[in-house]
């Protein structure tokens, strides 16, 4: 059984006196432990299709399912509890709290929920190990590299054991050893079962996925699998770290 | 999730010290200035309650009038014109009084040893004290033998000890007044300045026959004609009546027409002193009020700095959105980082008021003096500007939409 599951999903904005049709009836299917790259130029709606299956938004028609779940006409505080207990967000600006540690950071979500501190600081810990930053979880993001806060940022995500990350745009701040490093940390989660969306625009990204969604005026125009390319290969060929000055 | 909005709202103003020191200032004036004003207010109070304890509560003092003899109308206590008869029909015939005590003063000068000292003489009976709600601290007071065996005894007041005695103790010595030796028997309570500036406590008190006899002389009109009469009354409520009804006796007793003026003067000084302090308490409110007024700027430098804080804090508002936060997670926490504001800052405000109070009350000798209620009062004041100020900002960052405030730059 699919993981997320729309049908005829649409939206549209008024601005003013106009409509503005950002998606235009988008049905998709994804299973459990598919690695699905959102593609598309921008105005081609795949921010707006990533917000709804994110539960940031809710459609003007159609149908979302999200882990056996209709959640297209939840309310807001619905949809912020399945934000919080089913899908995990990786943004591009990392979006971590300044001046509050890594493990807090993670810990984030978990406050949101009904946990204790102990299970909260265990799993954050669990999951900050898991992204290898373990003996960082003192650090403040200010501390931490682009790459590293990224980590902090998956393991955010992943700290509620989420159905789904979604990630937008996660490499689009980093350089391109960095970007490769953060697919494998991705690639390695996807292999152990984790269902990832991954809205990107560069093209050497793009391939890492095994399922390929191509987004034109707010339709879906192309839905390719194929074969994904292994980002730990790519990431041997590329030249040692430089010290940049 | 009370306990978890307060870590939040702790941490993030621990990032921003300087700005939570500023804003925390405005409700730390405010709720200082308050409690410092209704404490100056609420000290004059006390001092003018203190003032009626002194007087001795519930107390109407008759005084001797003036004459009026053929047309000649002299002043105030010119003719002794009440007497101890006077006194006991008083406490005979009016209900609501509790007891009157006849007095009679005079001034003269009292020696110990080569120390000498002119001060006040009253003659007292053994009513006087119950009268004037005037303890002994040290000794006995005159009792109604020392009325009636005309003894040669003395009370003295604080000030007088002070002067004739200085460190010895006063109690059994023997001290003359116009030559007459008298043994101290008592030491009379502090009573402090009466209302009117005068040291109550430079005094000395002798059973009246005694003050007759050997020390102020009798009237050649009357021997029994005093100069006073202290009238205690039961009840504070029973004041109007009894000036009535003592009014009415004496007019009767000493047989004057309705056409002719009272030969007495009656004073109902807790009135006068009552009168103060319905003004003193208008004081405390209107202080209280004016200081109430930095309390609101205070209020409003809050909401300023939360409305800030809530723009600049609008990616981390989305995130949490993002991760799971529900509208009324995010209001609760912007509401608790006002409160907490407010609350440290009322809590400051206290300490720096009482603070204020008692500078006032070392360097400048005003009896300030902070009521309980006050505090309370101060803190409720402060707990509820941050809820009434930070609620609109809260409410703000709580109806933010997440997709437009993770992309607010």
């Amino acid at each position: 059984m699919a993981i997320l599951a729309t049908e005829g999903l649409a939206k549209d904005y008024h601005l003013g006196p106009h409509t503005v049709h950002a998606l235009r009836g988008v049905t998709v299917s994804i299973d459990p432990g598919e690695f699905v790259a959102v593609m598309g130029p921008s105005g081609s709606g795949k921010s707006t299709f990533m917000n709804l299956l994110g539960c940031l938004d809710r459609p003007t028609a159609g149908r979302y399912w999200l882990d056996g779940q209709d959640v297209a006409r939840l309310s807001r505080d619905e949809l912020a509890a399945v934000r919080n207990s089913k899908i995990g967000f990786v943004f591009q600006q990392f979006n971590l709290l300044a001046r509050t540690s890594a493990l807090e950071n993670v810990e984030l979500p978990l406050l949101y929920g009904s946990s204790t501190p102990r299970e909260r600081r265990e799993r954050a810990r669990a999951r900050l190990q898991e992204v290898g930053l373990g003996e960082r979880e003192h650090h403040h993001p200010s501390q931490l590299s682009g790459g590293q806060q990224q980590r902090v940022a998956i393991a955010r995500a992943l700290v509620n054991d989420p159905a789904v990350i979604l990630a937008d745009e996660p490499t689009g701040n980093l350089d391109t050893r960095t970007s490769a490093e953060i697919m494998v940390l991705l690639q390695r989660l996807n292999r152990e079962g984790l269902t990832i969306v991954l809205v990107t625009h560069e093209p050497d990204i793009a391939p890492f996925a095994s399922r390929r969604l191509l987004f034109r005026d707010g339709r879906l125009m192309t839905d390719q699998r194929g074969e994904a390319q292994d980002a730990a290969a790519v990431l041997a060929t590329l030249p040692e770290e430089e010290l940049v000055g | 999730m009370i306990f978890q909005a307060l870590r939040i709202a702790l941490r993030s103003l621990r990032v921003n010290k300087l700005r939570t020191a500023l804003t925390m200032l405005g409700i730390m004036i405010g709720v200082g200035a308050v409690i410092a004003m209704v404490s100056i207010g609420s000290g004059a109070q006390a001092r003018v309650a203190e003032q009626i304890q002194s007087l001795g509560s519930n107390l109407i003092i008759v005084l001797s009038g003036s004459s009026n003899a053929a047309g000649v109308r002299l002043g105030q206590g010119s003719q002794l014109t009440i007497t101890e008869d006077d006194a006991a029909a008083i406490a005979r015939e009016v209900p609501v009084v509790q007891v009157a005590a006849p007095t009679s003063r005079g001034t003269a000068q009292v020696v110990y040893g080569n120390l000498n000292w002119s001060t006040q003489i009253q003659g007292v009976t053994a009513d006087f004290f119950e009268a004037r709600d005037w303890g002994v601290d040290n000794g006995r007071p005159i009792l109604s033998e020392d009325v009636d065996g005309a003894t040669k005894v003395a009370l003295v007041g604080q000030t007088t000890a002070q002067n004739l005695f200085g460190e010895t103790d006063p109690i059994d010595q023997i001290i003359r007044i116009k030559k007459v030796p008298f043994t101290v028997v008592g030491v009379l309570g502090r009573k402090g300045q009466s209302s009117w500036g005068q040291d109550q406590d430079d005094i000395i008190l002798i059973p009246l026959s005694t003050a007759k006899k050997k020390v102020l002389g009798v009237s050649q009109a009357n021997a029994r004609s005093v100069n006073a009469i202290s009238v205690k009354v039961r009840s504070a409520e029973d004041m109007a009546e009894a000036e009535t009804q003592v009014r009415a006796l004496l007019r009767q007793r000493h047989r004057l027409q309705p056409s002719q003026d009272d030969d007495f003067w009656l004073r109902n000084l807790s009135e006068v002193l009552q009168t103060q302090e319905e003004s003193t308490k208008v004081m405390t409110y209107l202080l209280g009020a004016i200081a109430s007024v930095s309390l609101l700027v205070g209020g409003i430098g809050i909401m300023n700095i939360m409305l800030v804080s809530v723009t600049e804090r609008t990616r981390e508002i989305g995130l949490r959105m993002a991760i799971g936060a529900k509208g009324r997670d995010v209001l609760l926490q912007f509401l608790v980082e006002a409160v907490t504001l407010s609350l440290v800052g009322g809590g400051i405000g206290i300490a720096l008021g009482f603070g204020l109070a008692e500078g006032m009350q070392r360097f400048m000798s005003w009896p300030a003096k902070v009521p309980p209620g006050a505090v309370a009062m101060a803190f409720g004041f402060a707990a509820g500007t941050g809820v009434f100020f930070g609620f609109y900002p809260a409410r703000k960052a709580a109806r933010l939409d997440p997709i437009e405030a993770l992309r607010f730059e």
